[in-house]
């Protein structure tokens, strides 16, 4: 039997996120360790190199004996990869190389010095921090839900149940009534995190109450909206919290079986979860008689083969039966009649990774956190111009300003904040005079945006508004199912006049034409995806009408991002004429004498933002608009508004 | 950096397959579960061919009983199904949100540009398939994309340029694709999923 789970110490409070701390923790055995993160975004930074470079080093040093590398999944500050922490104090060595790697072997590892100069530098203060927990990314947070994300190895059993896991479970399914844990969850306030927000205690009280014999949970994994990949970090840097939710959950509301579908998209995830799955059967924790309580719960994955309308919950039954992925009318709900007919309860991977959490630590624990509407807290994914790119978990209720700025550092590149994407193809953006918006599902809604899965994306004055919601806008047409007439036939005329807008070719009342089909397709659509898709068009038109009316009747990207819409040319001022931008260009559209200001010829010149980008001494201007751009083409050949050569 | 398979080694994924071994449909049909669950018989048997062309949908509905219509209803339905081959060498460029705002775009044209083939297209010699995908989950190292099971991120399109010049070249390619001239007849036009 186990210790009562409230009392695992090391599960509670998450206030000033611990990170790293030495997952083996009671195991002993006293090994140091390496900690290379193993999120996706640093495996694209290149962070499986330096974990080769690691073992390779400290075999090298002669120190395999006594320092162990292993890998953890997302850290949080992806923005910083690839990253690695030693457990020696945490030391936090971001944006590794794999020839940074023997210095950090022989110089820490070997000699005892951390290696101040690979050390991570505050952007505020310009100073080296050295241990995680006191970066401000991760001090501002407070992780429920990615309590062991990045700090235990995710293919690792044994460290799971270090930090307490299974603990939960095994009290909820010995000693606890499903009726007592129903009452726990409600009581707890958690609300769906796959965006609707719909208490998660009521719906399990639906589904256990529905009669029948043969009942399903499911944990939705088709985490589809670009942008957001919190559900991705979870399956893969904690698959067994997501088990332990589950079959808490089995329990809860009499179900036997269970199915995890996980997108296509994400064979980490699936790969992750099967070794989970595997070792929790091993140990008892899944299958027949779990825990020696006599209950049984079965677990399976499914692979999602990539259709965005599979995260809605009806649409993603049907995928699991082995049908084409499209939604049906509700009612029923799958609480009444879901999977095969059988009363089903779908809840997202945040949620069910909440759960434990929530048995161990009691409702009142986590009603502590949020406000009076939502409790607890929620995981962002936060991308797009942010200083700090990453994994962010704040309690509900704090201001979009505090995760953009205090967590997230701010807009990249010291450019101007002009709104958050929040939600992705569902969701809305939030303009800058809205920041102290509270991050909570009614707040947002009042915006026009929502909570939505978790993605905020940051756009900075070289986002142009209309391009972001055109871009989602072909994103929901191409993903509608086509089942509806509303979605599919009105968000391909949307598009199609986004297109024109964004080509130079507007016409007066598109903005009208825009929003009256945005309101039907929102009114008549069949499911969320139609009932949702307009929300970008509409949010955007809603804060940014005037980059609207500049495209049609200017034929003006203000973002200078359109480009249809916009001209490179470059300053003979300022041009040095080193010839690195003529090298560059793909279309050989620049030309010029070494040390002569050069020119783009607009006829071959295709856009590619090469010069621009290789151009040291900021010569290459991009604008737009007839006029500016007849007079950036007049300057660049040197000649004054009349034509005369200056 | 893994050696990629050159040119003359046959790659089990891609090329044309004209002469398709259909015994092994049998054992697929047999082990799955086609009224059941057809999904997972179909990501099997595309495991197995590399994609799922019309012989290999008939010889499935005539072992199952499934109509082909509605095998091919859910081939069409699921991005992850092709109906056509894909080339040796897979390109995935990411055009989630964050990579979107940071230059996807410009991505997938370089490459369009540097091996003349259009997005969601192959190239003539079956060397290249270039496709843009939703979102790999990558945002922070936005623009990211995959070339086979290399990883790239925090691309420019001149940097991708250098990385097709040097796969070109890794490939023994660079006779084909190494003129800035677009070549009408190397273009395989691909479908489309836009």
């Amino acid at each position: 039997m186990a210790e009562p789970a409230g009392a695992s110490g090391h599960r509670a409070p998450a206030d000033g996120v611990r990170v790293a701390v030495s997952p083996d923790g009671g195991r002993g055995g006293g090994k140091r360790r390496v900690s290379v993160c193993a999120g996706t975004a640093c495996v694209f930074a290149g962070s499986m190199r330096v974990r080769d470079a690691f073992v390779a080093e400290i075999e090298a040093a002669g120190l395999t004996g006594t320092v162990e590398v292993s890998i953890i999944g997302c850290h949080g500050l992806c923005s910083q990869g690839p990253l690695a922490v030693v457990s020696d104090g945490d030391t936090y060595y971001p944006k590794l190389k794999v020839k940074d790697v023997k210095r950090v072997v022989e110089e820490h590892l070997a000699g005892g010095q951390v290696v101040e100069k690979l050390l991570y530098v505050d952007p505020a203060t310009g100073e080296r921090v050295a241990c995680a927990h006191d970066i401000p990314f991760y001090k501002q947070q407070t992780r429920i839900a990615l309590r062991d994300v990045g700090v235990i190895d995710p293919e690792s059993l044994d460290e799971y149940l270090a930090r307490g896991g299974y603990a939960a479970a095994r009290t909820a399914l010995t000693t606890m009534t499903p009726a007592a844990i129903i009452e726990e969850v409600l009581a707890s306030g958690l609300r769906g995190r796959g965006g609707a927000g719909f208490p998660t205690g009521m719906k399990w009280k639906f589904a256990a109450s529905s009669p029948g014999d043969v009942k399903y949970v499911i944990c939705n994994g088709d985490e589809g909206d670009p942008g957001a990949f919190m559900d991705a970090s979870i399956m893969d840097g904690d698959p067994h919290a997501v088990l332990e939710g589950m079959t808490i959950a089995s329990y809860a509301i009499g179900a036997h079986e269970g199915y995890i579908y996980v997108r296509a998209e994400y064979p980490l995830a699936v790969r992750r979860l099967r070794i989970a799955i595997a070792a929790a059967e091993e140990q008892g924790f899944l299958g027949k008689d779990v825990f020696g309580s006599g209950w049984d719960f079965k677990l399976k994955i499914k692979e999602g083969a990539g259709a965005f309308v599979c995260g809605e919950e009806t649409a993603l039954i049907a995928s699991i039966e082995g049908k084409r992925g499209m939604p049906r009318t509700r009612p029923p709900f799958p609480a009444v009649s879901g999977l095969w007919g059988k009363p089903t309860n779908i809840n997202n991977v945040e949620t069910f990774a909440n759960i434990p959490w929530i048995v161990a630590n009691g409702a009142e624990a986590y009603a502590a956190y949020g406000n009076d509407t939502c409790k607890g807290t929620k995981a962002f994914s936060l991308a797009g111009k942010v200083v700090n790119g990453g994994l962010a978990e704040v309690p509900m209720g704090s201001t979009l300003r505090h995760v953009i700025f205090d967590v997230g550092g701010g807009v990249k590149d010291g450019r101007e904040f002009k709104a958050v994407q929040l939600g992705g193809p569902s969701g809305g953006c939030v303009p800058a005079h809205l920041l102290d918006t509270p991050v909570d599902y009614e707040s947002l809604a009042a915006t026009g945006a929502i909570v939505g899965s978790g993605g905020m994306v940051v756009a900075d004055d070289g986002t142009c508004m209309v391009d972001l919601a055109k871009y989602f806008l072909q994103f929901t047409q191409n993903e509608s199912c086509g089942k509806c007439v509303p979605c599919r036939l009105g968000t391909k005329r949307m598009l199609e006049i986004l297109e024109r807008i964004c080509a130079g070719d507007g016409e007066d009342g598109d903005i009208d034409k825009l929003e009256t089909l945005a309101v039907a397709i929102k009114k008549t659509s069949l499911c969320g995806l139609g009932q949702t898709a307009p929300n970008p068009v509409l949010t955007t038109i809603r804060y940014f009408r005037d980059e609207y009316e500049a495209h049609i009747a200017g034929r003006r990207c203000p973002a200078a991002a359109c480009v249809a819409l916009i001209a490179y040319t470059i300053d003979p001022v300022a041009c040095t004429g080193c010839t690195l931008c003529a090298k560059k260009c793909p279309v050989d559209a620049v030309s010029g004498q070494r040390k002569g200001p050069h020119v783009i010829d607009q006829g071959l010149c295709i856009r590619c933002d090469s010069c621009r980008a290789a151009c040291r001494f900021d010569a290459v201007n991009v604008v737009s608009g007839p006029e500016q751009i007849a007079a950036a083409v007049d300057a660049q050949a040197g000649r004054d508004a009349y034509g005369n050569r200056a | 950096m893994p050696r990629r398979a050159v040119r003359n080694e046959s790659a089990s994924a891609g090329g044309p397959q004209h002469d398709l071994d259909l015994t092994q449909v049998g054992t697929i049909v047999a082990e799955g579960d086609p009224h059941g669950n057809l999904i997972a018989l179909l990501q099997r048997a595309q495991q197995e061919f590399g994609y799922l062309p019309e012989t290999v949908v008939d010889e499935i509905a005539r072992l199952s009983g499934v109509p082909a219509s509605r095998i091919f209803g859910i081939i069409t339905f699921y991005a992850q199904f092709s109906t056509v081959p894909s080339g040796r060498h897979k390109i995935c460029v990411c055009h989630g949100t964050a990579c979107h705002v940071a230059g996807a775009t410009r991505i997938t044209e370089a490459f369009e540009q540097e091996l003349r083939v259009n997005d969601g297209g192959t190239t003539g010699d079956m060397e290249f398939t270039l496709d843009a995908v939703a979102c790999m989950g990558a945002c922070s190292q936005a623009p990211v994309m995959r070339i086979d099971e290399e990883t790239y991120g925090n691309l420019s399109a001149d940097q991708t340029r250098r990385i097709i010049h040097e796969l070109v070249r890794e490939l023994g390619l660079d006779d084909v694709y190494g003129g800035a001239e677009p070549d009408a007849a190397a273009r395989a036009g691909g479908e489309s999923d836009g």
